[in-house]
């Protein structure tokens, strides 16, 4: 069984924070798409498209009939652990600092065995389900979980590992303005979270919301300004140390074409939305960065709120759109920065919201405040990349993967 | 040669005349006026670094800094408003510079700001005023002492669901301040007018009737409790900004030490 993980002690001053390590990142081009599933929560392996047999490991030929024509898909993830065994010694530096390490080979139903690393909770001859999980190098892994586990398999060192559950770490939550901001603060405590700092721009100016803040426990407002290059460094200074998780969820909203909005707004959008995100790398980046082998509360992930108008524009929003598009764009090079270190960017896309004035005249399905916080929670338990959230979401990130250009032509009405 | 300017310099130097500062200081955290968000909105000061003797220029110290032209403490021009768009010389590149210096006189209104939010400045507090210290000269700066500078935070605009709420002049008084021919009217307050002034008729008097009458404005002021109510020196130039509708700047007047 799993031991439940106990809240961490507090740091001892005088022991150095370790330099974080990584598993062994090297991959071919072909098992490159372990991430991607991993990235987005799905379990799948190629599948032959000629002779539909489900390949492992993944390659550049099938195995049975040697066709190119090896597409990703979804494949049931139950099968049965044949075999384990532990290793006690490893030259990798990662793994030394772990050892032992339990390792298996699951006979999946659906044909190939597979090499994986073992939750605590599966022993040999078990039906397991299968997961490909994101490691702290970012690579796709398998791993074997049991088909319902305990309340806290969670807790499983392997599987904490790869996640980024908020349980017993501290958030930053970038604008608490933010009509998702409370949810989320919420969501999170509920999911363990030690503490929530929430950032509050322009104390100035009056906002209703603010009683419910104070009237929380475990959760701090502090003066943040994503727009401030010297509110985000001073905050930063104050807390970088102890923030595990950063969500943005700074967002300047305005609707109007290209053509027909001004540059003011679209200048707005981009201070908040894309050079906001930005500030908050450089102010909150580093440190993160720098904790995220320290303990139990290690720093686990940046997330960025998107709207789904990050992928393709809503023309009724081009300035917005662009912004949003930025954003994502940064996202992606954070992630490769931070690759390095293990921390993770996971971006969460979003239709419109139900709380967002600027979005009321759209019409259903919209997404609410406790929706998105719970895609957020879910999205850090689960460790992925890419999140989406709500119908709308769900509905164009798919069609934007399976055709960009098709989904262009649909949205921008050149379509029936 | 003893002449009136060398006079003020030694007065001056002497320190029988002193500085005062009516200006705050440009902060990311000082409020500027909110309009309902379907407006285009004034821009925060914000300052970022160039390079700070460091690898982005080694010996020298530099920051781009963004703004509005009405942000912090700053100066009114007439075709801020749509009344005084047709004035001539009305944006602040074209007035004449000898507008940016003059005498100024203060009317002390704190007792009833500190009362009431929504104290209003009306024509018979002009005149209880001209009783005890005569009438407001013609081509000076008239400026309304709330005390509201020292106000901080959310407190400062004072916003309500139904809008703001600070002092500031009703129409009559503005136009009893014009028919004395005054220079410019100052407040402590974000704006010229009351929080609530958009609810007068004409709505926002002091910006309607002022800049339609070709006079100037300047508000986010402090320091006005250090003035007496006449005899002082306002000294207040904006930045030379092409067809600038105001600007941010200095407020500085000389007193008697």
């Amino acid at each position: 069984m799993t031991e439940p993980l106990a809240p961490p002690p507090k740091k001892n001053p005088q022991k150095r924070t370790l330099t974080p390590l990584l598993p062994p990142a090297t991959r071919s081009r072909a098992a490159l798409g372990l991430g991607v599933m991993a990235a987005t929560g799905r379990f799948g392996l190629q599948v032959c498209a000629e002779c539909q047999a489900v390949q492992y490991p993944p390659r550049d030929a099938c195995v049975k009939c040697l066709s190119h024509d090896l597409p990703w898909q979804d494949v049931d993830p139950a099968g049965t652990l044949m075999a384990e065994t532990t290793i006690r010694v490893s030259p990798e530096p990662y793994f030394r600092e772990r050892m032992p390490w339990r390792i298996g080979a699951v006979k999946l139903d659906a044909g190939p065995m597979l090499n994986c690393h073992l939750h605590g909770e599966v022993a040999r001859g078990d039906t397991v389900r299968m997961a490909l999980k994101l490691d702290r190098a970012g690579q796709g892994v398998l791993i074997a979980l049991p088909l319902e586990g305990s309340d806290v398999m969670q807790d499983d060192p392997v599987l904490r590992a790869m996640s980024c559950d908020p349980k017993h770490r501290r958030v930053l939550i970038s604008d608490a303005r933010s009509p998702v901001a409370l949810a989320l603060a919420e969501a999170l405590l509920a999911a363990g979270a030690a503490h929530v700092f929430a950032g509050e721009p322009e104390a100035w100016r009056h906002w209703p919301a603010r009683a419910a803040f104070e009237a929380m426990e475990d959760v701090s407002l502090l003066p943040l300004d994503v727009t401030d290059v010297s509110s985000v460094q001073k905050l930063s200074a104050e807390i970088g140390g102890k923030v595990d998780i950063l969500i943005n969820s700074a967002r300047f909203t305005r609707p109007g074409g290209v053509l027909g909005n001004d540059t003011t707004f679209a200048r707005d959008a981009m201070e908040v939305n894309t050079l906001g995100l930005m500030r908050l790398a450089q102010g909150f980046g580093p440190g993160m960065a720098a904790r995220v082998q320290d303990g139990t509360n290690a720093a686990a992930a940046f997330v960025n709120l998107l709207s789904v108008q990050a992928l393709v524009p809503d023309a009724g929003f081009g300035a917005f759109g662009a912004s949003q598009a930025a954003a994502r764009s940064i996202s992606q090079s954070l992630r490769a920065e931070f690759r390095a270190s293990g921390l993770r960017v996971m971006n969460v896309y979003a239709g419109p919201g139900e709380d967002d004035p600027w979005f009321q005249p759209a019409p259903p399905p919209k997404v609410t405040p406790k929706a998105l916080a719970r895609s957020v929670v879910q999205g850090l338990v689960d460790g992925v990349e890419e999140v989406t959230c709500g119908d709308v979401a769900r509905d164009v990130y798919a069609r934007w993967q399976d055709n960009a250009l098709l989904l262009e032509r649909e949205l921008t009405g050149a379509g029936a | 040669m003893s002449t009136a300017v060398s006079e003020v310099a030694a007065a001056l130097s002497r320190g029988t005349a002193r500085i005062v500062d009516l200006t705050h200081t440009l902060d990311p955290d000082f409020p500027v006026i909110v309009l309902p968000p379907e407006f285009g909105q004034c821009a925060r000061f914000r300052m970022e670094e160039v390079s700070a003797y460091d690898h982005r220029g080694p010996a020298w110290k530099w920051h781009n800094i963004t703004l509005n032209e009405h942000t912090g403490t700053h100066f009114d021009a007439p075709i801020h408003w749509v009344s005084g768009k047709d004035v001539p010389n009305g944006a602040v590149d074209e007035i004449d510079p000898g507008a940016f210096v003059g005498p100024v006189v203060v009317i002390d209104c704190s007792d009833g700001a500190a009362r009431h939010d929504d104290y209003e400045l009306t024509p018979e507090v002009i005149e209880t005023w001209e009783a005890q210290h005569g009438r407001v000269p013609k081509d000076a700066w008239v400026l309304m002492r709330t005390d509201w500078s020292k106000r901080s935070g959310a407190d400062y605009l004072n916003m309500a669901e139904d809008g703001a709420h600070s002092p500031g002049p009703t129409p009559a008084a503005i136009e009893l301040l014009l028919a004395r021919g005054i220079r410019g009217f100052g407040t402590e307050t974000v704006g010229t007018d009351a929080g609530q002034g958009m609810h007068y008729t004409p709505p926002y008097p002091a910006h309607y009737l002022l800049h339609g009458a070709g006079k100037f404005g300047l508000q986010c002021l402090c320091n006005l409790d250090l003035l007496p109510p006449t005899g002082a020196l306002l000294i207040a130039p904006p930045l030379k900004i092409k067809g600038g509708t105001g600007s941010p700047l200095r407020v500085l007047a000389m007193v008697m030490a």
